[in-house]
Order: C-alpha cells, then sequence, then structure tokens
C-alpha cells in the first residue's frame, strides 16, 4: 500500500502581519485506497489544508504531494487526477444541474458527447435525473450537495477531497450522503474527507486525524480514539427519590464511579458494555420499580474528544487569538 | 482558448436562463437614451446640430465604459460562491475563466449596442457617414468595453464581494462618464475640470465615434490639444494601456486569488 497524499511539515500564515496561524507544522499521509478524515473545530485548518492539497493555495513552508506529484511546483498536473468538493457547494445556481455537469465536463476537456453520457450517468447515480432540468436554485441543500459531488466525479479522479460534504444537512440527507461516499470509496479513489463530527469520521474513516490550531493533536483509527476518549457512556436521569438507588445499580454494573449533576437529577457514567448495559440497567431497574425519565447511551462526541486530548473545550473562532498564546504552553 | 468559450458559453446560457438580467441590461441604457433626449436635450444648446446626434455616441460609450461593473460584479459573485475556487482545481488553463468572462461580457455588449442603435434610430438619430464607418464606430466601442472589461477583472478578483464590487465601480465611473464631452459640452466647465475632461478616454472616445458617425468630433474639446485633435489615435492608446495594464495583472490575481 503505498502513500497516495503526503503533507510535511505544512505552515500557512494568514493576515498582513501573518498574525493568524492557520496551519502551524501539520503532517498527514492517506494510504492509496483508503480513507482519511480530518477531524476538527471550527478554525482549526481544515480548509486551509484541502485548498493547499488541491492547489489552490500555496503553503508559506512545508511540502505536499498527491500521488507523487508536487503540489506547489506541478499544480497542473495535480488537477487532472483530483476531484474537490469544497465546504459550501460551488455550482452555478442559475443554470440547471445538466448546465452544471456538461459545463464541467467541457472543461475536463471531454467531448460533448461525452460530456452528455457522463452527466446521464451521475445524474441517475445521485438521484438527481428527475430535477436535472431545473436551476440549482430550486435544490435542497441535500440535492446541491450531491450536485456538487457529482461535478468533482466527473473524470473519476484518483483522489478525492470533500470539505465537511454532510455540514448543514439533514440526518437523512447526511446518510444518502454516507452511503453515495461509502460507494466511491468502494470503486477505490483515494479521500481526504473533513469533518466536525467524530460519529461521521467513525462511519466512513479508516484512518483519522485530529487537528486543533493547525496541527494535529491526535490520530488513529475511530477505535482507538475512542478509547483514548472513553468510549461511550450511558446518561439517565430519574425521580429524585430514587437517585441514590438507581446509581448504585449503574456504578455496580459498569464497575466504575457515576457522575451526577444534582440540578437534572442526572446520572453518567462510562458504558464500555454499550446496549447491553443498556438493556442491564433498564432490566434491573424495572425490578425495583424505578422508572427512568429518561435514559440513553451516548457515544463520545467531538466535544469528548477534544477534552480528553487537550484538556480544554474547542474553542470558537472569535477565540482564536487567546487560544494561540495558550497553545505555546501545552 | 477552448476552455475560455465554455465559460462564455455558460455565461450566455445564465442569460438564457434568467432573461431578466438581459432585460434589465438592456432597459437601462434605452431609458438614458429616451431620458437625455427629450428631458435634458431641450435645455442643452447645441448650435448647428440636433443633440440626438451628439447624444447617442455619448450614450454609447457610457453603457460600455459600464461593462467594468458587469465584469467585476460576475466574478466578484463567482467568487463569493465558490465557483472561483472550483475553476482553479480544475485543469483548464489559467486565464481561461477571465477571458472567458470578458468575452462573454462583449457579446452582452453586442446585443446592447443594436437595442441602443434601434431606439436611436426611433428617436431621430441618423448617423451621416458611410457604412463602413459606422460599423468601424461600434467596433470601437466594443474594443473599448472589453478594455474596460479588464479593468472590471482586477477589481472583481480584488473586491470579492459583489455588492462592495457594484460600488466601488459606479464611485468611480459615473464621474468619469459625466466629466467628459458625452453629454454636455465641457466649456461649461470651470478651467481645471475642462483639462481633465478633455484627456478623459471618455471624451477621446466620444468624440473619436462621433467622428466614425460623421460629425464635427469638436463638441467639447476645448483647445489644440493632442487629445482633442487625434481623438481616434489617443482612444487608441488608451485601450491598448487599459488591456497592457489589467490583462496581466487581472491573469495573475486570478492565480493566486483567496475568497475571503
Ligand atoms: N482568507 C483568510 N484570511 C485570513 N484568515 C483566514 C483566511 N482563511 C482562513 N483564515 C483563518 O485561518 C484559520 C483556519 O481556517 P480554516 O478555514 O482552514 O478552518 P476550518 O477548520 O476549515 O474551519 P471551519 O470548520 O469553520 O470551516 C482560522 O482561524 C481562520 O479564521
Ligand atoms: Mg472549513
Amino acid at each position: 500500500m503505498s502513500a497516495s497524499i503526503i503533507a510535511e511539515d505544512l505552515v500557512k500564515t494568514y493576515g498582513a502581519h501573518r498574525e493568524v496561524r492557520a496551519l502551524d507544522g501539520l503532517s498527514l499521509t492517506v494510504h492509496e485506497g483508503t480513507v482519511l478524515s480530518l477531524l476538527g473545530p471550527n478554525g482549526s485548518g481544515k480548509t486551509t489544508t484541502v485548498r493547499i492539497l488541491a492547489t489552490l493555495l500555496r503553503p508559506d513552508s512545508g511540502k505536499a504531494h498527491v500521488a507523487g506529484i508536487d503540489v506547489v511546483k506541478n499544480p497542473q498536473q495535480v488537477r487532472e487526477i483530483i476531484g474537490l468538493s469544497g465546504q459550501y457547494a460551488a455550482v452555478d445556481e442559475t443554470l440547471t444541474g445538466w448546465d452544471n455537469l456538461i459545463m464541467f465536463g467541457r472543461l475536463y476537456h471531454l467531448s460533448s458527447r461525452g460530456a452528455k453520457a457522463r452527466a446521464e450517468e451521475l445524474l441517475e447515480k445521485f438521484s438527481l435525473t428527475d430535477a436535472a432540468k431545473r436551476p440549482i436554485k430550486t435544490y435542497s441543500g441535500g440535492m446541491r450537495r450531491r450536485l456538487d459531488l457529482a461535478a468533482s466525479l466527473i473524470v473519476k479522479p484518483k483522489v478525492l477531497f470533500l470539505d465537511e460534504p454532510t455540514t448543514g444537512l439533514d440526518p437523512r440527507g447526511r446518510q444518502e450522503m454516507w452511503e453515495v461516499i461509502n460507494e466511491l470509496v468502494k470503486g477505490g479513489v483515494t479521500l481526504l474527507l473533513t469533518t466536525q463530527y467524530l460519529e461521521e469520521a467513525d462511519q466512513l474513516a479508516d484512518e483519522i486525524v485530529v487537528i486543533d490550531h493547525g496541527h494535529v493533536i491526535a490520530q488513529g483509527t475511530a477505535d482507538s480514539l475512542k478509547r483514548e476518549v472513553g468510549g461511550e457512556r450511558l446518561e439517565l436521569s430519574v425521580p429524585f427519590e430514587n437517585l441514590a438507588e438507581a446509581r448504585g445499580i449503574v456504578e455496580r454494573l459498569t464497575n466504575s464511579v457515576a457522575t451526577h449533576d444534582p440540578q437534572m437529577h442526572k446520572i453518567s457514567v462510562a458504558a464500555p458494555g454499550g446496549t447491553s448495559t443498556l438493556v442491564e440497567a433498564l432490566r434491573q431497574f424495572d425490578a425495583v420499580g424505578i422508572q427512568p425519565l429518561d435514559i440513553a447511551l451516548k457515544r463520545p462526541s467531538l466535544d469528548d474528544v477534544f477534552l480528553a486530548l487537550t484538556g480544554h473545550v474547542a474553542e470558537e473562532k472569535e477565540e482564536e487569538v487567546s487560544g494561540q498564546s495558550k497553545r505555546g504552553k501545552r | 482558448m477552448r476552455d475560455a468559450l465554455v465559460i462564455t458559453k455558460r455565461q450566455l446560457l445564465q442569460l438564457l436562463r434568467v432573461p431578466e438580467v438581459l432585460i434589465f441590461s438592456t432597459i437601462q441604457p434605452v431609458m438614458f437614451v429616451l431620458l437625455f433626449r427629450y428631458v435634458f436635450g431641450g435645455a442643452i444648446n447645441t448650435p448647428g446640430v440636433d443633440y440626438v446626434q451628439l447624444l447617442m455616441p455619448g450614450i454609447f460609450v457610457q453603457t460600455v465604459a459600464f461593462t467594468v461593473a458587469s465584469t467585476a460584479l460576475g466574478l466578484a459573485e463567482d467568487m463569493q460562491k465558490g465557483l472561483i475556487d472550483r475553476f482553479r482545481s480544475l485543469p483548464i488553463t489559467r486565464s481561461a475563466v477571465v477571458v472567458g468572462r470578458t468575452l462573454g461580457d462583449a457579446t452582452l455588449n453586442v446585443v446592447v449596442l443594436i437595442v441602443m442603435a434601434l431606439t436611436g434610430l426611433l428617436v431621430g438619430w441618423r448617423p451621416s457617414s458611410s457604412l463602413v464607418e459606422i460599423f468601424a464606430g461600434f467596433l470601437f466601442l466594443l474594443i473599448f468595453g472589453y478594455a474596460m472589461s479588464w479593468m472590471g477583472v482586477l477589481v472583481g478578483l480584488s473586491v470579492r464581494d459583489s455588492r462592495v464590487a457594484n460600488s466601488a465601480v459606479f464611485l468611480f465611473v459615473f464621474p468619469m462618464t459625466f466629466l467628459s464631452n458625452a453629454f454636455a459640452p465641457t466649456t461649461g466647465m470651470p478651467r481645471p475640470l475642462q483639462y481633465v475632461a478633455e484627456w478623459n478616454p471618455v471624451s477621446t472616445m466620444v468624440a473619436g465615434v462621433r467622428d466614425l458617425f460623421g460629425l464635427e468630433p469638436m463638441f467639447g474639446a476645448t483647445a489644440n490639444s493632442f487629445p482633442s485633435q487625434n481623438p481616434l489615435m489617443m482612444s487608441l492608446i488608451y485601450m491598448g494601456l487599459l488591456m497592457a495594464i489589467f490583462i496581466p495583472l487581472s491573469v495573475r490575481k486570478y492565480k493566486n486569488v483567496t475568497p475571503k
């Protein structure tokens, strides 16, 4: 298995005085035919990384190769083999889906015939045939996103970059997108995808790279990261009078100490057993007559990963500057 | 070049899909013709020649000068929507997108000029020169519009926001077209402004086109200066300069542009 995308020590600063260090020595490797997910909060440098690898932006320093080609020295060759679908669907809104695909097909130097055939094929594949002759303006967010993805697949790229492909989609749209992506991956494409959701990385990626403030803070498979974070938790709330008893039950069951939030009457405990722990807890509650108000298994969120990995909560963009200075101490 | 034509075609297709854009971009100059012809025309004194004969070349030049606005707006919009990013990730010639855009705007100018000329004929405009000269006059207008379009490329890619692009361009092109001989003789202006008006590319273009349409080019020329003596040559120099400056700057800008 050879490396298909290699980034070494990428640095990129923005601003007149280079005051924003968007990438601060980022390195990553994606092996051919695998999926790597770049996971990070807002402003962590995901888009910047994708833009550099897709030849849209030159790094201040560092090197990057896609399929063995240097992205800075031979960008045009890189463009021949990549597909890019940016963070916001970038298609011509006034034109129809069909028009857009034909235009991009022609720009990829397909013949008029070839462009039409490919457009038909892609519209079919992304269930957009019925909407083909409608302007993109009338598309839903999910349809727009799918068309955008279709446009990046016109020449069957070897390497595909997807920047937050499901942000802004409803659960169904997200599910559909995941299916489409899984399909692509089966076809052998090398994929780098960015996301803010651990769950998404979990679904799609072979390997996950977590970044914050422009550099890698953790990497591994979804399982290894979750283990690091502590896996699933069982969360429940019960009537006040049952609190102590319920807590005792779940602690015995999971063999670990529960935390409890007195205001919400909420108990939370690590549940490595997952659903079987949940079922067992419910059975025992039933036996002693406790009726939980709410009970659920919670997967670790990106916030939990962050908390576990960095000791601080993922920061918003506005706090970027103070975040920069904090980083030095880590 | 083939890539550029795909981009041009896309722009023309947009006009088909949203014909309102084309309608409004022709209504505006037509309205100008009517306003100046019937509202201000009566108040502007032009001895020896019908005002509408002088007015039409002025309005033609003003209209093509505003190509800078449509180009800037179109590119700023593409920039905002992320389309430029996508185009830049494709294996196409670096200049294709901007060349395609300027050609598209030039095509639009052809349509607009035809509609305006027809309106002009309806309200009494009668060019008195030969057909060849009239044709040359329109060719001149198109090339001037094309040169201005390249300025629009740089503006559009630099401001990256369609609203800003629009107001920035208007702030600059409006005074430029009015501080000229296009609508009224420059002799009524304060002396320093007369010099500005005389050297203004819009004035040399207007004078040149009037010449080609068979009128005395003098209207507005205040002195025996080079631009008023050789308006056509001066206009050619201006067009050459515009393109020599803005084409390389625009293409370079496109290569390195980043969205906001
Ligand atoms: N053109 C720009 N000019 C100035 N600063 C920028 C520019 N683009 C990005 N930045 C800054 O660089 C940092 C990284 O931005 P980037 O867009 O790569 O983050 P991201 O991980 O994609 O965030 P998001 O999840 O919000 O898309 C941020 O602090 C951002 O404000
Ligand atoms: Mg981003």
